[in-house]
């Protein structure tokens, strides 16, 4: 072959490699196997990651026994990271259509997923046959995932917000561990002696960035009695004296005490590496931070306790309260539908497997003994059985957890659009923790005004 | 020695000359794509990957800033997106914050480079180590530059390696990123520290193509350095200058991993807030795909406007 006619089959070449490449993205794959050979397959995200070694192995074990148990479905498991709904990957998978047959999300995640046009009303599959459990889980967590009478999700966790604080610190700070600030005022004062600790330590940490400054202001309103919207959801409702007084404390503590640290804009991975490290005196959180804590963030579980969220004057009057649950991709076949309420039945809802098969999670660096996940109704038998296992496998010390149980505060739920409005409050919240100059009446009209822009442009 | 021939690029001898192309015709239109055919089948690869990659994402956001999705169903909404994006209250913040970080770029990331590669280019030793030394940040992946940057040069505390510098220089001390004041300067000194061994060493190529002897002529003349950089450097390098200015620009004006990275976002009070950096809020956190999209095209019109304008003003200077 000539030097030129090798140049041109090599073009040739190319151009039609090219082509072949492009058609074999864009053609629909052999391996389409949902009813393949009698067998019924469904996709499944949130398969733990490689480096959760232990959480990893639980998963594949579960897959294998479920499917040993029900040899007519087969799971292909996936996994989407280490955080299962990283906000920018989830909205991604759901604009491109790639989410799986059955896939996470959280709580607040329920109206995107209905805009997307991804999810499948599941409301007729979801009873007793599909889900043992079905009629113990709480049926609040139910309406959650429900739009128009119709279900979309299966809940799958549930938690509350409390106060976490580490023992040791308070300990130093010759403050009585068993005794925990049960008023933001005692926080204060807490904060103030353990921050005199020095070393970087901060007697008090919040976030300020990454849409958890506004998670958490909502949870230190509902604190205070106050709510993020108006109940018909059309306007904000925090620019007011309880929204004052939540930035008002994170000012007092920031800059009237120097009690909060210097570093600041903090997101969820940033306050929990402080944390783990041994420099939070006390943050808000769910009682499975203290979980990441220890499995992500090299802590120690004996080192911390929880208690109830503080009021202002007294007991909260609120806490925030949240949770996730797994979505079915619309235009599966009932069978697929089905199929995937067992896997979840088996995995998320049956006590003694899956998440709650805590004879096994007992000697792997995963608590058990958390008062979490509030999945079953209060009195329910899978409750009995869940709190039954839980007690007689518990890992962690219970007793750090009492009070928080002992003491229910009032839970609500997030507000509708949430990461937008989380989005907004961010800047409220930096505001305060960043500029002792702050202006609190200006930094909350303006987090209400692009609120108020952010629900109108929902109609 | 032996004289070698690129195939193809000579005409060899014994061999026609290809004919000259014949007006009009489907003949001749069919002898021209003929005559091409090589040329046109390698660049079916590139004009697939720009169709498909570029092209069609570009159609794709400009029809989806005219629609609104909602429960899966999509319509035509007009010029929705757009009044609504504009009305949103951080829209103005994220121009006027971008509009402030592409002037600081201009004046510290454009012009420090010109002067480090003059520095360079005067250096009669070491020069490649030099500018090994300067070209290494831009072998830094951007993140990870930027998380050294985050947590040991912009640390709020004394700890901090810029905080400790000053404070040993007995200078005031500052807050970096958690200063609504300090966010942008300090995002413009963290970029310029990542991009600028690209720009320095495209000028010290310009610089090398200047004749030694305008210099010499111009040092006759009595002019000093800042003469010479004026009436010989400047304008014999012109054309890069320009050409790197508007790149530069259009670059700037995308801010978005620096505040992702060094702000965790929005920063203190928005003052991070760019506006591709708000493209991302909408289409990812706030369930506005559509709104994304229409920010993004009104981005694409300020840029190519100034594109357009800035290729217009500099053909006329030619």
């Amino acid at each position: 072959m000539s030097v030129p006619q090798y140049r041109k089959a090599t073009a040739f070449a190319l151009a039609a490699g090219l082509g072949l490449s492009l058609a074999a993205c864009s053609t629909k794959g052999d391996d389409d196997n949902s009813n393949a050979g009698g067998k019924v397959t469904i996709t499944v995200d949130c398969q733990p990651v490689g480096s959760q070694k232990e959480l990893l192995q639980n998963w594949n074990d579960d897959v294998v026994e479920f499917q040993k148990q029900n040899p007519d479905i087969v799971i292909k498991s996936v996994s989407v990271g280490e955080q299962c709904n990283n906000p920018p990957d989830f909205t991604a998978r759901l604009a491109g259509g790639t989410v799986t047959d059955v896939f996470y999300g959280y709580m607040t995640d329920l109206a995107q997923v209905l805009d997307s046009g991804q999810a499948m009303d599941i409301t007729e599959f979801a009873n007793k046959d599909t889900v043992p459990t079905w009629d113990s889980v709480d049926p609040a967590l139910k309406e959650v995932f429900s739009d128009g009478g119709k279900l979309y999700a299966v809940p799958v966790k549930n938690y509350s917000m409390g106060l976490v604080y580490n023992k040791v610190l308070f300990q130093q700070a010759g403050l009585d561990v068993n005794n925990p600030p049960k008023t933001w005022t005692e926080v204060r004062d807490a904060a103030k002696k353990i921050s005199a600790l020095g070393n970087g330590i901060a007697g008090y940490a919040e976030y300020s960035a990454g849409n958890t400054g506004g998670w958490h202001f909502t949870s230190l309103l509902y604190s205070q009695g106050g709510q993020v919207l108006t109940p018909d959801g059309k306007k904000a409702d925090f620019n007011n004296p309880m929204g004052k007084q939540v930035l008002q404390n994170l000012k007092d503590m920031r800059y009237g005490d120097n009690s909060m640290g210097a570093r600041q804009l903090l997101q969820w991975g940033d306050l929990l590496t402080n944390a783990g490290a041994g420099k939070v005196g006390m943050f808000v959180g769910a009682p499975d931070s203290t979980q990441a804590i220890v499995s992500q963030f090299q802590g120690k579980f004996q080192d911390w306790a929880m208690a109830p969220l503080p009021g202002q004057g007294g007991p909260a009057k609120g806490t925030l309260g949240g949770g996730e649950g797994y979505f079915f991709k619309k235009g599966l076949t009932p069978e697929q539908v089905k199929a995937g309420l067992k896997w979840i039945a088996y995995q998320k809802l049956t006590p003694g497997k899956g998440q709650f098969d805590y004879v096994r999670a007992k000697p792997q660096n995963y608590p058990v003994g958390l008062p979490q996940p509030l999945l079953f109704a209060n009195g329910s038998e899978a409750q009995k059985q869940e709190l039954e296992l839980r007690k007689a496998n518990a890992n962690v010390d219970t007793a750090n957890f009492a009070i928080f149980e002992a003491t229910p505060v009032p839970i609500k739920g997030e507000p509708r659009n949430a990461q937008a409005i989380y989005a907004v409050l961010d800047g409220a919240m930096s505001g305060v923790l960043t500029n002792p100059n702050s202006n609190i009446d200006a930094l909350l009209k303006t987090a209400e005004d692009k609120v108020n822009q952010v629900l109108a442009a929902e109609k | 020695m032996a004289i070698t021939t690129v195939p193809g690029t000579s005409r060899e001898p014994g061999r026609p000359a290809p004919p000259r192309l014949t007006r009009g015709g489907r003949s001749s239109l069919g002898r021209k794509v003929r005559d091409n055919l090589t040329g046109h089948a390698f660049l079916i690869g590139a004009v697939l990957c720009f169709a498909i990659f570029s092209w069609y994402p570009m159609i794709r956001g400009i029809v989806m800033s005219f629609q609104r999705t909602r429960r899966g169903e999509t319509t035509w909404v007009g010029w929705d997106n757009y009044l609504r994006i504009v009305d949103d209250p951080s829209f103005w913040t994220a121009w006027k914050n971008t509009l402030y970080f592409t002037v600081l770029a201009l004046v510290l990331g454009y012009l420090v480079p010109f002067f480090v590669a003059i520095v360079l280019n005067e250096f009669r030793h070491a020069k490649g180590y030099l500018r090994i030394l300067v070209y290494l940040p831009v072998m830094l992946p951007p993140a990870s530059a930027l998380f050294l940057f985050k947590y040991y040069a912009y640390d709020p505390s004394e700890a901090g390696l810029f905080n400790a510098v000053l404070k040993a220089l007995h200078l005031p001390t500052s807050e970096w990123m958690q200063s609504p004041e300090m966010t942008m300067p300090a995002m413009v000194i963290a970029s310029t520290w990542m991009n600028m061994g690209s720009a320095v060493l495209i000028y010290l190529a310009a610089l090398q193509n200047i004749p030694g002897e305008l210099y010499e002529a111009a040092e006759l003349d009595g002019a000093g350095i800042w003469r010479r950089i004026v009436n010989v450097t400047v304008p014999q390098t012109r054309l890069i200058l320009l050409l790197l200015a508007m790149l530069q620009i259009v670059a700037t004006m995308q801010l978005f991993i620096e505040p992702l990275i060094l702000a965790n976002g929005a920063g203190a009070e928005d003052s991070a807030t760019s506006v591709a950096y708000l493209i991302y809020q909408h289409g990812f956190f706030q369930n506005d795909l559509n709104g994304a999209a229409a920010l993004g095209v009104i981005m694409l019109v300020v840029l190519a406007g100034f594109s357009a304008v800035y290729a217009r003003l500099t053909s006329k200077q030619d």
